[in-house]
């Protein structure tokens, strides 16, 4: 009986295609430990990743404009969610390799984050300008924060994170507001703001302890430190006027500081409209020193123990990656894997580093400590690549 | 009150004020290679802001309804200049004015694929 209504349900179901849930006696046995994805922009597909063999086991189509994707994962590693520019969200199963459910949220959105308990999905929405949360399983509305500010204008969200305690904490761009909404009590969530942070924050990160939300300011010299473990939290400016008042060089593209580098005792993050990364001091949150680099930096990556960091670059320098050894601050590797580097992710323990080539049509696998290229995978124009170790780290 | 386009060239006069002619088009004197890279660059690369269907990102969409009330000149001045204080940057170091003529024209009319 249970046998012939799930072969009544597959015909079904792969008539219908794109959405479907797979059962598990469809599976054969696996883990997702060492699976990932690499989102391909330009076609709205999806490559579903072996890390262990180097290879692309399938591609899902059909999840919309994906300029700008990322995705988080689900506790078990089963599912991603992905985050599309044009608001759709989108549960894939990566062991069935087939979407599970997609929604269209907003109008246009830019990011997301899933909470420590795996329970709720947040997106943030350009347009309207918010944030939305979903229940993870179904993908059903559970809350909606509209970003709104002064006389009722809606702002921009960007840097959305997940914090410990069922929290997320945002911050708008047109505002220069941070937001922390807590999901912790059932219920409406019970939202924090920190308004006059500076202008135009562009992006955010939190430290993998949950401690530290850093934003990144577009409009001033400097970035916005918010110490969440403090009983009264206040937003403080750090690194103030590191552009000693120079004219800025044009940015073509806006740094990334999701991919936060806390390496060692000190963070490095991409300066904007300079060709700098800056070291900020973990503990005292001063400055301690710069590193000169090719570009202008857009994701600046610690491989996962933190004794490197790998720097990619905005357009038209972006066919380079510098590689700084953290304690001497100085950069110890260059290469150029080919046209239009976009994004790099290291294996959980580090082992090797994955990384779009977009122009080149190409994924390229590295060694990380000989610099020896290991592997390709052919992609269509592909982005960002996001491996389901993501699942168990704050922040990711 | 929304920021319109008038806003920003009224911003633009207080920055670099760039000179352009309109040529008609067969004197943009670009071929077609160089259409192909300029379409591949605004899709990729002012995609990255603009969003690839230029339907919006961090900066406004680019699409015929949203650059109807301003000229070719004017767009192209603003991707020439860039909007100074917002993260529009100015492409002038990268194009050239007949490039940006021609994307603000086929902006204007719905960009190519
Ligand atoms: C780093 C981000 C970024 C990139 C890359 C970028 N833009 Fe922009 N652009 C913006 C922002 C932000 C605005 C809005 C500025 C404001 O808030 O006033 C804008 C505004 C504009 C406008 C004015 C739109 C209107 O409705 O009046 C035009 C035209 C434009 N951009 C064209 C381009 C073109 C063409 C490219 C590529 C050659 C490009 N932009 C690349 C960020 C960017």
């Amino acid at each position: 009986m249970r046998r012939r209504s799930f072969l009544q349900f597959s015909l079904l179901t792969s008539v219908v295609a794109a959405v479907r849930p797979v059962s598990a006696t469809e599976l054969a046995l696996r883990g997702t430990g060492d699976l990932g994805l690499a989102v391909e922009r330009a076609t709205g597909s999806l490559l579903i990743l072996d890390t262990s063999h180097r290879k692309a086991l399938s591609r899902v189509e059909g999840l919309g404009d994906l300029s700008h994707a990322s995705a988080s994962f689900s506790r078990d590693e089963r599912f991603a969610y992905i985050f599309g520019r044009d608001g759709g969200l989108t549960k894939v199963d990566l062991l069935g390799q087939v979407i599970a459910n997609r929604i269209i949220q907003a109008g246009n959105s830019i990011g997301g984050a899933i909470s420590d308990d795996g329970k709720l999905v947040a997106v943030s929405n350009y347009k309207p300008g918010g944030v939305k949360v979903f229940d993870a399983q179904t993908l059903e509305i559970v809350a909606e924060i509209p970003a709104v500010y002064g006389s009722g204008k809606r702002s921009k969200v960007v840097g959305l994170v997940d914090a410990p305690g069922r929290r997320f904490v945002f911050t708008l761009y047109d505002a220069g507001e941070i937001w922390l909404a807590d999901f912790s009590a059932s219920g409406p969530p019970r939202i924090e703001k920190y308004p006059g942070i500076g202008e135009l924050p562009y992006d955010a990160l939190i430290t993998s302890d949950g401690r530290h939300y850093i934003a990144g300011l577009y409009g001033e010299d400097g970035l916005v430190h918010l110490d969440l473990w403090a009983d009264k939290i206040t937003p403080k400016r750090v690194l103030d006027g590191y552009g000693r008042g120079e004219k800025k060089l044009p940015v073509y593209k806006m740094p990334h500081l999701e991919g936060w580098a806390l390496a060692g005792e000190r963070f490095l993050l991409p300066a904007v409209g300079r060709y700098e990364l800056l070291a900020l001091d973990a503990a005292t949150f001063k400055e301690s020193g710069r590193v000169s680099v090719h570009g202008q930096p857009v994701f600046a990556v610690a491989r996962p123990d933190g004794r490197h960091v790998w720097v990619n670059f905005a357009h038209p320098r972006n066919d380079t990656i510098q590689i700084v050894d953290v304690p001497s601050l100085k950069i110890i590797h260059e290469f150029q894997p080919g046209p239009a580097v976009l994004h790099m992710e290291f294996t959980p323990r580090g082992h090797e580093v994955w990384i779009s080539v977009r122009d080149a049509d190409r994924i390229d696998i590295y060694d990380t400590r000989t610099f020896e290229k290991r592997g390709e995978i052919t992609a269509r124009s592909p982005s960002g690549i996001f491996f389901t170790a993501r699942a168990h780290r704050i922040g990711l | 009150m929304t920021c319109t386009l008038s806003n920003w060239l009224s911003h633009l006069s207080q920055a670099v004020v760039i000179s352009l002619v309109v040529l008609p088009s067969s004197a943009y004197g670009l071929d077609a290679q160089r259409e192909a890279e300029l379409i591949h660059l605004v899709r990729q690369d002012c995609g990255s802001c603009h969003g690839m269907t230029l339907n919006g990102g961090l900066g406004r969409p680019l699409l015929p309804e949203t650059l109807k009330d301003a000229d070719s000149e004017a767009i192209a001045a603003i991707i020439l200049g860039g909007v100074p204080g917002k993260p529009m940057p100015p492409w002038s170091g990268l194009l050239s004015e007949a490039d940006a003529v021609w994307i603000a024209k086929k902006l204007k009319e719905g960009f190519p694929q």
